[in-house]
């Protein structure tokens, strides 16, 4: 087994008994920080996907998020209040939710990625913020789903053997959603589909010179990394009960950027230690400081200057590379 | 719809785009000069409107107070590309994204520590705290002239700055090819600081403008950025002139959509549906505007030349 291979089991391994353990002595506060960086870690991965291999720097991945949630609060709100029983939207099923979420969120991925991916370089960068932006304009104007005040999703989403209201059980879902994710991605990009899209991160014009149209390589990962992100939205949503446009705010986009940066792109278990460490260290600063953003500031910085490769980059004895 | 409130305002909507080119022309400048990508410009803008406020309270006059305040945002200005930028000159952008986005956090927990978590008001001089009345319903406040006039000058200081002066013909050929203006003895590091004081002085007089109609607060910077982003890239990323008439169409239309898309919805729907539907499209305008010039011209409206 590769050093890397060890790694991830151990990690993984860690994230599956540590939270319950915790939660069966009493700690029930680290369960929650376990739930929390676990759904984000699946936003993350799926950040990783089209950031770490595809080279598609987007800077609007938070807008995902809320289109999850919204797609889990917007039916349980008018399940509460009426309205839009016509369209079959009134409802707390989650068979009706999640896919949703993981529609809505991969239309407005096509949708934007096609023009997106029609610029390149800082271009992109701003436009996807941009979108993203666009999306929480859109939400705040809505005075119905509470504007900027956000809404609290009374009820959530209803599934066959798991009741979200147990924590141990929301948990165990976003675990193993995590763990479906980072091998659906793992898969993706060791198929001949993942080579072309990491062959075009690395000489675009000589895999168009191949014979494939990237665009369209590029526009799938997208919509894929945007469903994929719009799921771990629902499960943010229905673990949090409450949402607001805040958490699609640029700067929660720029966090899960960090996330899989500070973890090592390219990487399976990079953005998982990336989103655990974010957490760990936003929970820990936080408690010190009201000023924590200072020292994260800092962090950051210094990561960008002075560290290269993540995490992953740092503990890679075996040069074996990602290209 | 009243013929007053649409010339009030179209000058708000001119006086939005002005404040957005001095915003975007310093993220352009940086841009197509030194090839960073900077999302800490608007952290300049906040920076800029705090110290002006506290230069205010300290001089007793808002415009003494600007003037002190404008080198003092350049000398910021001039420190982030030397401690910041500069090392990061030969990466990507995706680390210029990052490392600018950590200079956010710090910028703004700096400011959040000097001068509280609340916003402060900044008090204009009497003289300027007039309305000018163009007819019986048409009374504009002076100091919007003022916004108005300092944006105009500022944006034909710049134009003449870099199209008629020795250092605006370096900065031309510094964006156009780095490297032989350097072999041809240009202190290319000096340049590039300038290059940087200048944009964020502009984004500090822009900060400082606003200030006393909205007061300084810590989220300000935040909240005009995308804006900016989205001027220049319709504009053209690297193009100045694109981001004066990009900054003028986006200021005027997110201002005049606002004001007036619910009257132009209710022509061809029902009141109701109108109301419900113009608060969320005119949140959005903007956007589309610049999906629509995206889709048409990828490289926005006007192109640089170079690069």
């Amino acid at each position: 087994m590769s050093r890397r291979t060890i790694i991830t089991l151990v990690v993984m391994a860690l994230l599956a008994v540590l939270p319950p353990v915790f939660y069966l002595t009493g700690n029930a506060f680290y369960l929650d920080l376990a739930t929390r960086l676990t759904i984000l870690a699946i936003a993350a991965v799926s950040l990783n996907l089209i950031l770490g291999y595809g080279g598609l720097i987007s800077f609007g991945h938070a807008a995902y998020l809320g289109i999850g949630a919204y797609a889990v609060g917007i039916p349980a709100h008018h399940w509460l209040y009426g309205g839009l029983e016509s369209l079959g939207l009134a409802t707390t099923s989650g068979y009706v939710q999640i896919p949703l979420a993981i529609g809505v969120a991969a239309l407005f991925a096509l949708v934007t990625g096609a023009i997106c991916l029609r610029t390149k370089g800082v271009y992109f960068i701003m436009i996807t913020m941009a979108f993203a932006q666009m999306m929480y304009y859109a939400i705040v104007s809505i005075e119905e789903y509470g504007g900027d005040d956000g809404l609290v999703i009374d009820t959530r989403s209803e599934l066959p053997f798991i009741d979200l209201d147990d924590p141990l059980q929301l948990f165990g879902l976003a675990y193993v959603s995590l763990v479906i994710a980072m091998l659906i991605v793992r898969m993706i990009v060791n198929s001949r589909f993942g080579m072309v899209l990491r062959g075009a991160k690395g000489n675009n014009e000589r895999v168009v010179m191949l014979g494939f149209n990237t665009y369209l390589f590029r526009l799938t990962a997208y919509v894929f990394a945007g469903a994929m992100a719009g799921y771990a939205g629902a499960l943010l949503g229905n673990f949090t009960t409450f949402i607001s446009p805040e958490m699609m705010d640029w700067g929660r986009s720029g966090e899960l950027m960090f996330m899989v940066i500070l973890g090592g792109t390219a990487t399976g278990i990079g953005p998982v230690i990336g989103a655990t460490l974010f957490i760990v260290l936003e929970e820990v600063l936080s408690s010190i400081t009201v000023y924590w953003h200072l020292p994260f500031g800092l962090l950051l910085l210094a990561v960008v200057l002075f560290g290269k490769g993540g995490i992953m980059g740092m503990l890679r004895a075996d040069k074996e590379g990602d290209q | 719809m009243d013929f007053a409130l649409l010339v009030i305002q179209t000058l708000n909507g001119l006086q939005l785009g002005l404040l957005l080119f001095l915003v975007a022309s310093g993220l352009t400048l940086v841009f197509g000069i030194l090839d960073f990508v900077n999302l800490a410009h608007a952290s300049l803008y906040m920076i800029g409107a705090f110290i002006c406020a506290t230069l205010t309270f300290a001089l007793g006059n808002f415009l003494i107070a600007v003037i002190v305040a404008l080198p003092l945002t350049g000398l910021i200005g001039w420190a982030v590309e030397r401690f910041v930028a500069r090392p990061l000159y030969e990466r990507d952008h995706l680390d210029h994204v990052l490392a600018t986005f950590g200079l956010i956090l710090v910028f703004e927990t700096l400011a959040h520590l000097i001068w509280g978590p609340e916003g402060i008001a900044v008090p204009l001089p009497a003289f300027l705290q007039g309305q000018i009345a163009l007819s019986d319903t048409l009374i504009i406040p002076a100091y919007r002239f003022l916004i108005i006039g300092a944006g105009l000058a500022a944006a034909g200081g710049l134009f003449w700055l870099v199209n008629f002066t020795r250092l605006g013909m370096l900065i031309r050929a510094g964006a156009s090819n780095r490297t032989m203006v350097s072999a041809l003895g240009i202190n290319i590091e000096m340049l590039f600081g300038l290059v940087f004081a200048i944009g964020a002085t502009l984004a500090g007089l822009a900060g400082m403008l606003v200030a006393p109609i909205t007061e300084a607060n810590i989220g300000m910077g935040n909240s005009i950025i995308i804006t900016a982003f989205v001027v220049i890239i319709v504009g053209g990323i690297g193009s100045m002139k694109g981001a004066f008439v990009a900054a003028l169409l986006i200021g005027l239309i997110d201002t005049l959509g606002r004001s007036f898309l619910d009257d132009f919805f209710k022509l061809f729907m029902s009141s109701d549906a109108a109301e419900n539907s113009a608060p969320a499209i005119s949140a959005m305008l903007i956007y589309i505007i610049m999906a629509v010039v995206l889709a048409l011209k990828p490289q926005g409206l006007f192109p640089p030349k170079v690069r």
